[in-house]
């Protein structure tokens, strides 16, 4: 294969140089002109070329959107996500219905408007009018859409712990996994700070602090539907990001201080896995991976797993050689599977006497 | 030198420029002539360019095909590529180096300074720089900074890896990846020497255009480049040093154990002492210069296009003086915006709504001039050169990069768009390839200027359609992987299956940059071709207003023989007609800078 890509490669560099040589010769056989300025022949040529490249535009914005439209995220899982979407989808209408017109008007004058001997250009400096007109309009439209995006923001980083009864838990960042911790009966995270990480205290949770023992640390995000998490996010070591793509959420996660996120997650794992848009999304992945398996076992090795659909969470910070692979499963589910989930998870003061009394 | 006589018409001084002998070293080496300083400016940048571009292959080779093995990495990348296997821990330094060449190396130095260097005395009509050894000093600074930073790829483990952005605490712990240990030290140094030379070019950019306009350069009548150069120059003052600072403060918490930016680290087994630093601050410290270097690398492209659409629109620039607010109201905003980087790194999110309100009024200067080029074609006699390709091509990534930043500078949008592929394909097309493309458009339009030679066109319009195409190939199907929620830097995505049908897309634009980097192969071809056996340039190939056409193609120091020129208008009298219809000079439809009010004429208020 790669002896292969390399003969290509040096043969399309020859080529290259080869179709070069011919371009420069015939530029000056072919007529007398040899000033290298563009004559009204490449004005012409070139003209009609512009307008063949807004097609180009034009056809690839199609076909991106048609061709990756799965691609997309499905409906958001969480409850502040519906006015996220909503608010993108605003601004891609807006932007890309400016984008067609002025891509349009650009190339098209580029191509209206060749050059050719005889032409005069019209002497047009200036028009108090047309610039008062487009930049009163960008301010319009702005103004819309910063306090659109102010009220959602304001509603979505307002953390307000005294309203309802949110699930407090903390995520965990380190070289190169998560975990969650729990806060237990209390609703209230035990102290921590990493210079009480020691054993299996691999968190560094303060032993001394009462509010730490029911605290539980788990591998996997458990969380119960249409109940408000408020996560705590302390990093162990450097910055990393907890991004939680299907709920809209993302958080750098900062040594030396305690950064928050929150939102409700409004549908199950389960749902979202038979969703009609999950169920043609993983057939999709599996089909994939099923042609890669075929490879794969045709060389000795071993087969992909087949793909189910689970939430997940992923660093979204440069964090060293495995932030590719820093993830963490997360599970929605109604709040007697999360119940029952939880009770099976040991808590801290557990581990602490286990580990005592070995 | 005989720079400082811009005004006065002493005789005396004016023409001794070319009495002095000349050796070999400070002709071509050491040489304080501001055209020969651009030429080494414009070769330095493009060899760093050859070096990021060929980076930028290797990585997109990996994200394309990351089972396969190909034996160029183990050739490029010796022991982080053994067995034709990249490293993850090397794909990472390839990013960051990628990055800080392209950024720094390429679009600041290599354009700017090639461009400030050589435009702004020949077109305000000076002899030189204010300070022509500075402006030595400054190229050598730079050239020594390069030189630094080509050799900290050869660290024993590995470059610096943490990002263009050096965020700490991973750039501050070599602990944390090995990249962080001697490559960052040299990453800084290099840096640091970096700045200084960006600072030295800058104040003289500066100086010079205050005070060796030639009589009748009023500052309403400097040509657009001008104006580009000098706002630019002036936020590099304002934003480089508070990079300086940032690293300042980030070799001392490596070396001296300062806490500036870190505190509460435990890493390998081991508690750190540092204690009551965040790295919150290192990221506003950065971006404080991070956001306005965006304007740095993009306005003087700007410059340019704006130049080159007039003179081959053959028509003025629309909106002159538009045009001048909206480049001092990109300086401005682009100084109070660097938040928006930061919407998600736990800072207040009260700053993050100042930062969005900021962000988005930035949209309005920046429509302003899309609409202004737009209308500039309007009813034109457009020439269309490569250089003027290149500007059109410009316009149209500007506004199609310009328009997805609408999404990411808005604080709620970017939650869920930070730091994926959407970001990456905004910045490339936006200030990446824009400005790439205002550098390509500079060169084949003042090559007859630096060489003397014509560049030919054919190769040109071969060049610019593959990259046109390769570029929009590239970085548009980016924004739909980047909206599946794929984060950038990842070293391969096969470890979450959800993105297993996303592959296809990664092969389609790694192929496109291939061509798109093949490409650029036909316009070194053509650039090193044209120096040597180009066909000569006449005076004024292009038929344009500005002063340096008015100067000899044969290079002297002092760019005049005799007196320096007197201008009487400003530098965009395209097809101007007299009352009657006919050209303000017969039969020509521009009229030079140098030439006075003809009878009858008004000049207008601009």
């Amino acid at each position: 294969m790669t002896v292969f890509l390399t003969i290509v490669v040096i043969a399309l560099f020859g080529i290259t140089l080869w179709q070069m040589s011919k371009i420069l010769k015939l530029s000056q056989l072919k007529d007398a002109d040899n000033s290298q300025v563009a004559n009204d022949k490449d004005n012409n040529m070139q003209g009609k070329l512009m307008l063949g490249f807004v097609i180009f535009i034009y056809l690839l914005t199609i076909y991106c959107f048609v061709k990756y439209r799965s691609f997309f995220l499905p409906e958001s899982a969480s409850e502040h996500g519906v006015s996220y979407d909503q608010l993108m989808l605003i601004s891609m209408v807006l932007i890309m219905f400016v984008q067609i017109i002025t891509q349009g008007l650009l190339h098209y004058f580029a191509y209206k408007y060749r050059g050719k001997k005889e032409n005069k250009a019209l002497f047009f400096a200036d028009n108090d009018k047309l610039e008062f007109i487009w930049t009163i309009i960008p301010v319009i439209v702005l103004a819309g859409l910063i306090i659109y995006g102010l009220f959602t923001w304001t509603d979505i980083m307002n953390i307000d712990e005294e309203d309802g009864d949110p699930l407090i838990v903390e995520l965990y960042a380190y070289q190169f996994d998560w975990r969650a911790r729990y806060s237990g009966n209390d609703n209230v995270l035990g102290k921590a700070n990493v210079r009480f990480i020691e054993g299996i205290n691999t968190l560094g949770i303060d032993a001394s602090d009462s509010y730490g023992k029911d605290d539980k640390i788990t591998t996997e995000l458990h969380l119960p539907v249409n109940r408000k998490v408020i996560f705590k996010m302390r990093s162990q070591d450097i910055l990393h990001s907890a991004y939680m793509p299907f709920f809209r959420a993302q958080m750098n996660v900062v040594p030396g201080m305690i950064t928050e996120f929150s939102y409700t997650p409004t549908i199950t794992s389960e749902d979202m896995r038979n969703s009609e848009f999950m169920v043609e999304k993983v057939a999709t992945i599996n089909k994939i991976r099923k042609e890669k398996s075929k490879k794969l076992v045709a060389s000795g090795d071993e087969a992909l797993e087949e793909y189910t659909f689970e939430y997940y969470l992923l660093c979204n910070k440069i964090c060293g050689v495995s932030h590719y692979n820093m993830q963490m499963k997360i599970v929605v589910e109604s709040e007697e599977d999360y119940e029952a989930w939880l009770k099976t998870q040991q808590t801290f003061g557990e581990q602490l006497s286990a580990q005592a009394s070995n | 030198m005989s720079a400082n006589q811009g005004d006065n018409h002493d005789h005396g001084h004016d023409d001794h420029g070319h009495h002095h002998k000349e050796t070999f070293i400070t002709k071509y080496i050491f040489s304080q002539d501001h055209k020969m300083i651009s030429k080494q400016y414009l070769i330095t940048g493009l060899i760093m360019g050859i070096i990021g571009i060929a980076m930028s292959i290797l990585f997109r080779m990996q994200l394309a095909w990351p089972d396969h093995q190909f034996t160029i990495y183990e050739i490029f990348l010796g022991k982080f590529g053994e067995d034709g296997v990249m490293d993850p821990s090397i794909y990472l330094a390839l990013v960051t180096i990628h990055g800080t060449i392209m950024v720094f190396f390429v679009l600041t130095a290599g354009l700017s300074g090639t461009f400030s260097n050589l435009l702004i005395p020949l077109q305000i009509g000076a002899r030189d720089m204010a300070s022509g050894f500075l402006n030595m000093i400054s190229y050598w600074l730079f050239f020594l900074s390069s030189v630094i930073m080509v050799l900290s790829l050869f660290a024993e483990a590995g470059p610096a890896s943490a990002g263009w952005t050096v965020y700490p605490p991973l750039s501050a712990l070599p602990q944390a990846i090995g990249g962080s240990g001697m490559g960052m030290t040299l990453w800084l140094v290099s840096m640091a020497i970096f700045i200084a030379s960006s600072l030295l070019g800058s104040l003289n950019y500066v100086v010079t255009v205050i005070n060796l306009r030639t009589k009748g350069m009023s500052m309403t009548r400097m040509p657009l480049t001008i104006w580009a150069f000098f706002v630019t120059a002036i936020i590099g003052i304002v934003s480089f040093p508070v990079l300086l600072s940032a690293a300042l403060l980030l070799i001392m918490d490596r070396s001296f154990g300062t806490s500036f930016y870190l505190s509460d680290i435990y890493i390998q087994g081991e508690v750190l002492h540092n204690q009551g630093g965040s790295p919150v601050l290192f990221e506003h410290l950065f971006w404080f210069l991070g956001h306005p270097e965006v304007y740095i690398v993009l306005l003087p492209a700007l410059g340019i296009t704006s130049e080159i659409i007039a003179t081959n629109a053959r028509k003025p620039i629309f909106g002159y003086r538009a045009m001048v607010a909206s480049i001092l109201a990109i300086a401005f905003l682009s100084t109070i915006v660097w938040g928006h980087h930061m919407f998600i790194s736990g800072m207040n999110p009260f700053l993050g709504s100042v930062f969005t309100f900021t962000t988005l009024l930035i949209a309005i200067p920046s429509a302003v001039k899309a609409f202004n080029y737009i209308t500039t074609l309007w009813k034109g006699n457009l020439q269309l050169n490569p250089a003027m390709l290149f500007s059109i091509g410009l316009v149209s990534t500007f506004i199609t990069g310009g328009l997805t930043g609408i999404i990411l500078g808005d604080s709620t949008l970017d939650i869920n768009v930070h730091d994926t592929y959407f970001v990456v394909a905004h910045f490339h097309l936006v200030m990446g390839i824009s400005a790439l493309y205002g550098l390509f458009a500079g060169v084949y339009h003042w090559f007859p200027r630096m060489y003397g030679k014509m560049m030919n066109k054919n190769l040109g319009y071969v060049h610019f359609w593959v990259t046109a195409i390769g570029a929009y190939g590239v970085f548009f199907p980016m924004h739909f992987i980047g909206m599946a929620g794929l984060p950038r830097r990842y070293y391969t995505n096969s470890n979450f299956p959800y993105f297993d049908d996303l592959s296809d897309t990664n092969v389609l634009i790694t192929v496109f940059a291939l061509i798109t980097a093949a490409a650029q192969l036909v316009f070194l071809y053509n650039f090193i071709v044209s120096i040597f056996y180009g066909k000569k340039a006449v005076q004024n190939p292009w038929k344009s207003n500005t002063l340096e056409w008015t100067a000899p193609v044969e290079h002297m120091h002092g760019n005049w023989p005799g007196e320096i020129p007197h201008v009487y208008r400003w530098p965009y009298d395209y097809s101007k007609t007299r009352e009657d219809g006919e050209y303000v000079i017969a039969g020509q439809d521009w009229v030079s800078q140098i030439t006075p009010l003809q009878e009858g004429e008004e000049e207008l208020h601009h």
